[in-house]
C-alpha cells in the first residue's frame, strides 16, 4: 500500500532537475507511505562502464575496501562514490556479475540494489523526505526515474522491503497493492533458481518479470502474462533503459493518474503528486485502463 | 455344532465421524434445494475460547481487595488519539452493530435502552439509524459499512462514533445477503431497495481499497464531523496483526477486532465455520501490533465474538482489550432462543438454542424479525431492562475476578493473571500452561 | 465574493467556514484557491451556497455535499460528491474512480471524462457524464440516473437495482443482470431535462436505455454463475 511517482523526460533542457521535480513527487506521496521511501534514476550512460548501487547497514566497514577489493580480484579499474549509506560501483561493462559475486563472497551484508549502465536505485527506512535528504536526491540529473512510498502490508518495514525493487540489468519495479498468491509464486520461482531475498510481495512480482524475461519474453510480454499469473491487486510501474511502463490488475482499485506534456509523461498514485511540474495546469491528465500496458521510451 | 447364519455374530453399525449424519444430511438437503446454506450468528463449531484459560487469584504473594467495599473501577474511555469527544463508558462492555433490517424497531430500541441504562454505547448496522434507535441511547456508535445504506450525513454527525466496518468476524472478506422476506417497507425505504427482493451487500467499500486509501476516507469523515467524534475501525479476525497496525497507521482512534464467533445477521454457513481466527487467537496479535507501534492504551482495542461473561470480560482485557462488545449474547438476554418458544422452534424444524434462520424473518421470539405481530412480542422496555441486568451481572462477575487478582481497575488485568488449560489455548493466549510457565512459541524456549 | 486560498489555509478551517455556512446571509459565493490536489475539499456542506474550486482536487471533494452548488474548474480525484444528498456539483475536469459513489440526490456533472466506477451503488442522484466513463460503471446501483454522452467501458450496471443508465455511446460490455430496455417518452422527458440541467446539447434520441433484467433478485441456482 503506498505511493508512486514516475517522471520521463521528453525534453533534455529538464534533465538537470529531475531529481528535484521527483523529490517533490515522493516527498507529495508521504501519506500513502510513511515507512520507508525510494527512488530508481537512470543518468547518463559512460560508454564501456557499468555500475552497481549496493548498499550495507555498515557502510563505513563494508564499503571501506571494497573498490580496492574488487579491482585485485578481478584485475580492472574500479570506482566507488558513496552516499550514505548507499554507493555506486563503476566498473567496465560485462564486470557485473563477476563483481556481485564477490561482493556475495565477502563477510558483511552488502546488498546490491541495482546494477546496469544507466540505473541507480537508492531506499531506506524513514520519512520519505528524510530519505531524500540522506541521498541528496534534488541533486541528481536524469532521463526518467521512478519513485515510491511505502505503507507496508504484510511484509516487515525494512530497506529490504523498501521498494523500487531490481528486475534484471537497469529495470526496476515499484508497486501499489496487495498480491494474493504472492507466496506460492515465490515457491515456484525459487524451485526455478530465482534470487528472492524478502517475504515482500512486491518482490515477488519483480522477480516474476525478471524470470519471465530471461525465459525469452519482452518486458511488454512480461506485464501481460502478469496479467494472468499474479493475483490480486496492483498498479506497477516498471523502469527500463530507455523508459518507463504503467500496468494495472484487471478490478484497478489503487489508484492510477499518468500527465501527458510535451516535455514530459509523469505517474501519480495521485494527482497531487504532480502539482508542482512544469506546465502541469495544460498537461493532458487520465487514469490508465485496468489490464492494459503502457509503455514510454526515448 | 453349528450356529446358524441368523445368530452369527455381526458387526456393529459405526457411524462415520467424516459423513456424520449432519454432513449428510447437508448433502441431502444441498442437492434437492441447490442453493447453499444461509444462516445468522457465528461459529458453532467447538474452537479453543475463554473456557479453557482460568485466573490465578491472589493469597499471599498477591493481595485480594475487599469485595463491594474497596473499589474497582470499571470505567473506560474510548477515541482518546484525535478526537474532541472521546467515548467515556461506566462499562467495558458495548453492544456491537446491528441492523435494523436484520432486527426490528422494538430490539432495536430495547438495545438502546439497556445500553444507556447500563452507561454504554449501542451501534448500529447495515441499514441506517433509526430514530428509535438514537432516541434510546445515549450513546451511539454509527457504521459506515460498504452497502452505505441510509448513508448520511445529518446522522453522521448525530453520531457520538463512527465504525468504519472493514469485516465481520462471522465472514472476513465477505459481503452480505439479506433474503427478500425481511425487506419489509420501512426496510426497504431505509435502503432505497425495492421491498421483498434480496438485499445483496459488497464485500469491499465502493469508494476506498486499502489502508492508504483509507486513510484519506478517514480524514473526509473526520472534515464532515469536524473533527469531533472518534472514529472506529471494525476488523475480522483474519490477520489481526498487520490489520491492527495499517487501521492504527490509517488514523482509526479505536481498532474493534471481531473474531470468528461473532454473529452476523445472515451469510453462508461454510463461510461462518470455516473462514476467521478463534477470538481467543485474535488479540495478542492486535495487542503486539499496538505495543510494537508504541499506541497501546492510545488507540483503544474492542474485542468481540462470543463474550457471554463477566469472565470473558476479564479475560479479553487481560490479554490487552480495552473493551468488549457483545451481539448474540445481547440477543439472548432480549429472549432469542428462549426455551418458553419451543413449540415454534420445533414448529420450525429446531429448537431452542439452535435457531439462527434469523434471516427467514420468523423469529418467534420477535427479535430478527420484521413481521409486526412476532415484533410485538418483545416489549422494548421490558427488553431493555433485562439487558441492563446481564450487563450489570457482567460487570459484576469481571469486578469480582479483579479484585481477587488485587486489582483496583479491570484495566489492571494482565495476562499473567492467567493460565491455560490447554495447550492449544497457551498458543493463542500466549499464557503458561496451568502449573507450568511455558507456552508454545514462548520466547527463550521455555521447558 | 469570499475567497479561501489553500495555500495559506488549512483544510480544517477552510470546511468549517464553508459548514458554518447557512446560506441565510449574503455570503453565498465562495471561492477556493490552490487546491492542489487536496484531499476533502468542501465535503459536509449544508446550506444553498455556491462554491467556486479552482483547480484539480484529490479524493472526496464535495463529499456529501447538501444543497450546495460546487462548481470545480480542473479534474477531481476519487469519490467526488460520494453519498452526495442534495444540490449540484460540477466539474469541468476529469473525475476520477468512484464518481457520485453511493450518492442519494442532487446532480453530478462531468464535463470530461469519468473513470471507473462511476455511479458505484448510487442511491437516488443523478450523474451526468459529457465524455467517457470507466469500467465496473453503476455497480450495484440501486436508484437514480446515469447519463453518459460518450461510450461507456466495461461491466456496466453489473448487478443493477432500479437505476436507469442512458449511454449515447458504444457500450463495451454491460454487466452481469444489466440488458439495454426500452427507451419510452417517460425516460426521453428525464434525459431531457437533465442534459439541458448539464449544459449539454446532445439529443435524448441519440441515448440507448440500460437496466436490470431483475434475474438477481430472488436468488435462483440457475443463475450462480451471475453472482
Amino acid at each position: 500500500m503506498c505511493g508512486i511517482v514516475g517522471l520521463f523526460l521528453k525534453d533534455k533542457s529538464l534533465e538537470p532537475q529531475l531529481g528535484a521535480l521527483l523529490t517533490d513527487m515522493l516527498i507529495t506521496m508521504t501519506d500513502r507511505g510513511p515507512d520507508s521511501a525510494g527512488i530508481a534514476i537512470y543518468g547518463a550512460e559512460q560508454d564501456g562502464l557499468a555500475k552497481l548501487t549496493i548498499q550495507s547497514d555498515a557502510p563505513d566497514d563494508d564499503f571501506a575496501t571494497l573498490a580496492a577489493d574488487l579491482s585485485t580480484a578481478l584485475g580492472v579499474s574500479v570506482d566507488l562514490h558513496r552516499k550514505d549509506s548507499h554507493a555506486v560501483v563503476i566498473l567496465p561493462a560485462g564486470q557485473a556479475a563477476a563483481a556481485r559475486a564477490v561482493i556475495a563472497g565477502r563477510p558483511g551484508q552488502i546488498r546490491v540494489m541495482s546494477d546496469g549502465n544507466a540505473i541507480e536505485i537508492y531506499k531506506e527506512v524513514g520519512l520519505p523526505q528524510d530519505v531524500a535528504a540522506r541521498f541528496a536526491l534534488s541533486k541528481m540529473a536524469g532521463t526518467h526515474g521512478i519513485g515510491h512510498t511505502r505503507m507496508a502490508t504484510e511484509s516487515a518495514v525494512t530497506t529490504q522491503g523498501a521498494h523500487p525493487f531490481s528486475t534484471g540489468p537497469d529495470q526496476c519495479l515499484v508497486h501499489n497493492g496487495s498480491l494474493s498468491n504472492h507466496n506460492n509464486l515465490r515457491r515456484k520461482l525459487r524451485r526455478d533458481g530465482v534470487r528472492i531475498e524478502s517475504e515482500n510481495d512486491t518482490e515477488v512480482g519483480a522477480a516474476y518479470l525478471t524470470w519471465k524475461m530471461q525465459n525469452g519474453a519482452t518486458l511488454g510480454e512480461a506485464l501481460e502474462a502478469s496479467l494472468t499469473d499474479l493475483d490480486g491487486f496492483f498498479t506497477f510501474v516498471v523502469g527500463t533503459k530507455e523508459g518507463f511502463g504503467v500496468v494495472r490488475d484487471p478490478i484497478a482499485c489503487k489508484p492510477a493518474v499518468l500527465a501527458e506534456t510535451d516535455q514530459y509523461v509523469a505517474f501519480g498514485s495521485e494527482y497531487r503528486a504532480m502539482v508542482g511540474l512544469p506546465g502541469i495546469e495544460a498537461a493532458r491528465v487520465w487514469e490508465p485502463e485496468p489490464a492494459t500496458v503502457y509503455f514510454w521510451s526515448h | 455344532m453349528s450356529t446358524s447364519d441368523k445368530e452369527a455374530p455381526r458387526t456393529a453399525p459405526i457411524q462415520s465421524a467424516t459423513f456424520t449424519n449432519p454432513v449428510n444430511a447437508e448433502i441431502r438437503r444441498a442437492a434437492a434445494t441447490g442453493i447453499y446454506d444461509i444462516r445468522g450468528g457465528g461459529a458453532k463449531r467447538k474452537v479453543p475460547h475463554f473456557d479453557d484459560l482460568l485466573f490465578l487469584g491472589a493469597s499471599i504473594s498477591r493481595y485480594p481487595l475487599e469485595g463491594y467495599r474497596e473499589r474497582c473501577d470499571t470505567s473506560v474511555t474510548l477515541g482518546t488519539r484525535f478526537a474532541k469527544n472521546p467515548i467515556t463508558l461506566d462499562i467495558p462492555i458495548t453492544i456491537a452493530g446491528m441492523s435494523f433490517g436484520a432486527l426490528s424497531a422494538q430490539a432495536k430500541e430495547a438495545l438502546g435502552r439497556g445500553a444507556s441504562a447500563a452507561g454504554t454505547s449501542t451501534t448500529t448496522g447495515d441499514g441506517g439509524m433509526t430514530p428509535e434507535e438514537r432516541g434510546h441511547s445515549t450513546k451511539l456508535v454509527y457504521q459506515y459499512l460498504p452497502s452505505r445504506y441510509g448513508m448520511n450525513p445529518d446522522d453522521l454527525r448525530r453520531a457520538d462514533a463512527i465504525e468504519i466496518v472493514v469485516g465481520q468476524g462471522a465472514k472476513p472478506g465477505g459481503g452480505g445477503m439479506l433474503l427478500g422476506q425481511k425487506i419489509s417497507d420501512r426496510v426497504a425505504e431505509m435502503r432505497t431497495l425495492p421491498k421483498g427482493i434480496d438485499q445483496r451487500s459488497a464485500c469491499r467499500h465502493p469508494d476506498w481499497t486499502g489502508p492508504d486509501d483509507l486513510e484519506i476516507k478517514i480524514l473526509e469523515l473526520r472534515e464532515i464531523t469536524g473533527w469531533r467524534v472518534p472514529i472506529y475501525v471494525k476488523v475480522a479476525g483474519s490477520r489481526p496483526y498487520f490489520d491492527t497496525a495499517l487501521a492504527v497507521k490509517a488514523g482509526a482512534d479505536v481498532v474493534v477486532l471481531d473474531g470468528m464467533q461473532g454473529g452476523t445477521a445472515a451469510t453462508q454457513d461454510v463461510f461462518i465455520e470455516n473462514v476467521g481466527l478463534p477470538t481467543l487467537a485474535c488479540i495478542r496479535p492486535a495487542v503486539r501490533a499496538l505495543q510494537d507501534l508504541g499506541m497501546h492504551r492510545e488507540v483503544q482495542l474492542v474485542v468481540s465474538g462470543g463474550i457471554r461473561t463477566g469472565a470473558d470480560v476479564a479475560k479479553a482485557l487481560a490479554l490487552g482489550a480495552d473493551a468488549v462488545s457483545i451481539g448474540t449474547a445481547a440477543l439472548v438476554a432480549l429472549g432469542d432462543n428462549d426455551p418458553k418458544w419451543e413449540a415454534e422452534y420445533q414448529a420450525l424444524g429446531t429448537t431452542t438454542g439452535a435457531y439462527d434462520d434469523w434471516h427467514e424473518g420468523r423469529d418467534p421470539a420477535g427479535i430478527t424479525t420484521q413481521d409486526p405481530l412476532l415484533a410485538s412480542r418483545l416489549d422494548p422496555i421490558e427488553g431493555g431492562r433485562r439487558l441492563r441486568n446481564y450487563l450489570k451481572v457482567m460487570t459484576l462477575e469481571a469486578q469480582t475476578i479483579a479484585r481477587a487478582c488485587g486489582h483496583n481497575h479491570l484495566h489492571n488485568l494482565e495476562p499473567e493473571d492467567l493460565c491455560a488449560l490447554t495447550v492449544e489455548a497457551a498458543a493463542m493466549a500466549q499464557v503458561p500452561l496451568a502449573g507450568t510457565e511455558w507456552y508454545p512459541g514462548k520466547p527463550g524456549g521455555g521447558y | 465574493m469570499q475567497q479561501i486560498d489553500l495555500a495559506t489555509t488549512p483544510l480544517r478551517e477552510m470546511n468549517e467556514t464553508l459548514q458554518a455556512q447557512t446560506g441565510a446571509d449574503n455570503q453565498t459565493a465562495w471561492e477556493i484557491l490552490n487546491p492542489r490536489g487536496s484531499h476533502a475539499v468542501a465535503c459536509g456542506l449544508d446550506a444553498p451556497i455556491e462554491v467556486t474550486v479552482r483547480g484539480h482536487t484529490g479524493y472526496y471533494c464535495a463529499g456529501m455535499n447538501k444543497q450546495a452548488a460546487i462548481h470545480v474548474t480542473g479534474s477531481v480525484g476519487p469519490g467526488v460528491a460520494e453519498n452526495m444528498m442534495s444540490g449540484t456539483v460540477v466539474i469541468d475536469g476529469d473525475a476520477s474512480q468512484y464518481a457520485g459513489a453511493t450518492g442519494r440526490g442532487g446532480l453530478l456533472v462531468i464535463k470530461g471524462n469519468a473513470s471507473s466506477r462511476c455511479g458505484i451503488s448510487m442511491k437516488g442522484i443523478d450523474i451526468v457524464v459529457h465524455g467517457n466513463i470507466g469500467h465496473m460503471s453503476a455497480f450495484m446501483a440501486q436508484v437514480g440516473n446515469l447519463v453518459v454522452c460518450g461510450d461507456a467501458g466495461e461491466a456496466l450496471g453489473d448487478s443493477l437495482y432500479e437505476a436507469r443508465l442512458f449511454v449515447r455511446g458504444s457500450v463495451k460490455s454491460l454487466g452481469s443482470d444489466c440488458i439495454e430496455k426500452e427507451m419510452r417518452p417517460e425516460h426521453l422527458a428525464i434525459l431531457a431535462d437533465l442534459l439541458e440541467r448539464a449544459g449539454s446539447d446532445a439529443k435524448p434520441e441519440e441515448f440507448r436505455r440500460y437496466g436490470s433484467a431483475r434475474k438477481l433478485y430472488t436468488f435462483d441456482i440457475d443463475n450462480a454463475a451471475a453472482y
